[in-house]
């Protein structure tokens, strides 16, 4: 069924997981529609319950408190689009906000959002980040005024898998008394995360990272949280977003989180041992290489490297030639040429933001696959490098 | 399930799995000319060198580097073969649809980054006339007409982008260029991403 090939890019998505797949196609055939009242309606109600309380008790909400969404990229959306909002009872509205802060890493979901409120009226900050993609916590507090109504910053960064201090900095947004909302769609599944331990209002999750299906995601709303819905029209998710609820998806992404809450602990310990093997192959098998990303504060599964001299989108299709799906943050690939924004933002020349790519472990990856990546990449690299302008210079 | 399909033709797989004439041996080379355009910045840059037949007044012998993508390799790869015995003016008016379609055609998205190759090709031809008194040869690439029938030259389009053009429908308001037969756009479009690269490729 599935192609053949070593997969290397799970920040991007992630295989199913076997048990979900069951899960989901013994489910079938339900399909009632949870608001209905008869037994076809009750029994999809229950199921979709039953999730909403995996979701809630794996990140220590109540289960009142999580609303399912069409995808991660919504449900960050939905949180930043309220800012906005001109009805007299919404919360946002009455506080006058007319200001957010987010940082210049985030995933283009909270980027473009945040853009869009820009020309709606909204000023928007951004925090930057160092040479690790950390964002500083005494930029925060010099940016945050009384104008602040939001503030938006990543759990983990997809690109080079840096992890924020979001307990400290929805210490000092709180201190300010404004909202705070992360994306941990990268996160969740990845590294413990318990939502009233961090002390947010927001928080965003995704299935399709966490080896769930795509197409669903969640948004945690701490009770009481000033929120507007994007999508009206319905009572579904308790009035927070209209829509016949994606029974299946929700039933699939409950059964991830609860297979999550299982293997976490000893994925996390096999992916760091996978995670160091790799890179300890690629340092001691390629010159000049460059680690992009906090060498401590970093998920698990997540090695971003930039070869220098070697051209992103060369090395993935080589790569992929030679059987292994790894990603490029350079967006060539997809049809522009502007370096990743996230490797810029840390910093680096616009030369390393080309040349890196992102080697993103699963659960299901071994260590003869790790073997394998490191033989096959140094004579990838060698080659590539053989016809480059740029790393004959940097021998003379 | 079918093997998802390459998104490039089995031509500029090939060649960018086995390029030809990558240009190994720098230092010891002798190049009669040398072509080197695009930025490291903005991904792309391309290195072009040639030997000429004086006697024949043909390419006898090119090479080239890059740091760039898949189609960069590809298309330089592709070039450094056609050109090969070419006459010189022959050589210079390759376009980057005549390397096209030599590849078997780029994914649109990915035509600009072929271009690189026969730009620098045609500075290496520029810089052998200037290396052999030949100044008079010299051809400046903003003499090249791009669309015949509204007579418009890359300059003209590239001023445009400079201006503020951004897609091919804005570069027709603005210069008429591709109004009359159409048969200009594909090179239009790729010289238009050429010239956004150029100037505004964000760093
Ligand atoms: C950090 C981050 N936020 C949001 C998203 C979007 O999630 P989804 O694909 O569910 O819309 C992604 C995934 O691409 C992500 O990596
Ligand atoms: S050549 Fe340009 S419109 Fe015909």
């Amino acid at each position: 069924m599935s192609p053949k090939g070593i997969y290397m890019d799970n920040n991007a998505t992630t295989p199913i997981h076997p048990e979900v797949k069951r899960v989901m196609i013994e489910t079938m055939d339900l399909f009632g529609n949870p608001s209905s009242l008869h037994v076809f309606g009750r029994q999809a109600r229950q199921l979709v319950e039953e999730a909403r309380e995996k979701v809630a008790s794996f990140i220590g909400a109540s289960p009142e408190e999580i609303m399912f969404a069409g995808s991660g990229s919504e449900a960050n959306n939905t949180v930043l689009s309220a800012v906005t909002c001109q009805r007299k009872q919404c919360a946002y509205h009455q506080q006058g906000v007319n200001e957010i802060i987010t940082s210049t890493i985030e995933h283009p979901c909270v980027l473009e959002a945040s853009k869009c409120l820009q020309e709606r009226g909204v000023n928007v900050l951004y925090l930057d980040v160092d040479q690790y993609g950390k964002v500083s916590l005494e930029q925060l507090r010099d940016l945050l005024t009384e104008r602040t109504g939001l503030v938006s910053v990543m759990m983990a960064n997809n690109e080079i898998g840096t992890i924020q201090d979001i307990k400290g900095i929805a210490e000092i947004v709180h201190e300010r008394g404004a909202v705070f909302h992360t994306d941990a769609v990268q996160a969740v599944g990845r590294i413990p995360v318990n939502v009233r331990e961090l002390d947010v209002d927001f928080l965003t999750l995704s299935g399709h990272k966490m080896y769930g299906p795509k197409g669903i995601g969640a948004l945690y709303v701490k009770k009481g949280a000033p929120f507007c819905p994007l999508i009206r029209g319905g009572h579904q998710e308790r009035g927070r977003r209209a829509g016949t609820e994606n029974t299946l998806g929700i039933i699939g992404l409950g059964k991830a989180i609860e297979m999550r809450s299982q293997e976490i602990k000893s994925d996390e310990k096999r992916l760091l041992e996978l995670k160091a093997a790799l890179k300890k192959g690629i340092e001691e098998n390629i010159p000049d290489v460059l680690f992009v990303g906090h060498p401590t504060d970093c998920l698990p599964n997540t090695l971003n490297v930039s070869f220098e001299g070697a051209e992103g989108e060369a090395i993935i299709l080589y790569l992929d030639l030679e059987g292994i799906a790894v990603s490029t943050g350079s967006a060539c690939a997809t049809g522009s040429l502007d370096p990743s924004h996230v490797i810029l933002a840390t910093g680096l020349p616009a030369e390393c933001a080309h040349g890196s790519i992102r080697i993103s472990l699963g659960r299901e990856n071994t260590m003869e696959e790790i073997t394998y990546m490191i033989d096959t990449l140094p004579r990838v690299i060698g080659k590539i490098r053989d016809m480059s302008t740029v790393y004959r210079r940097r021998l003379q | 399930m079918t093997q998802a399909s390459w998104a490039y033709t089995d031509t500029v797989k090939e060649h960018f799995m086995n390029p030809r004439n990558i240009l190994m041996d720098e230092d010891s080379y002798k190049e009669h000319g040398k072509g080197v355009t695009g930025n490291v910045k903005c991904g792309d840059e391309m290195i072009v060198v040639i030997k000429v037949d004086k006697e024949k007044g043909t390419i006898a012998d090119c090479k080239w580097k890059t740091f760039g993508c898949a189609s960069a390799i590809a298309s330089t790869s592709v070039l450094s073969e056609m050109v090969k015995g070419m006459k010189l003016d022959d050589a210079y008016n390759l376009s980057a649809k005549d390397i096209n379609r030599e590849l078997g055609g780029l994914p649109d998205h990915k035509v600009h980054c072929s271009v690189l190759g026969d730009k620098a090709l045609r500075m290496a031809i520029n810089d052998y006339y200037v290396r052999n008194e030949m100044e008079e040869k010299v051809k400046k690439e903003e003499e090249r007409v791009v669309c015949k029938c509204m007579n418009i030259t890359d300059q003209e389009i590239e001023h445009a982008v400079l201006e503020g053009a951004r897609t091919f429908y804005e570069l027709q308001e603005m210069t008429k260029v591709g109004t009359g037969c159409g048969e200009c756009e594909q090179e239009v479009t790729q010289l238009l991403e050429t010239y956004k690269t150029k100037h505004f490729c964000e760093v």
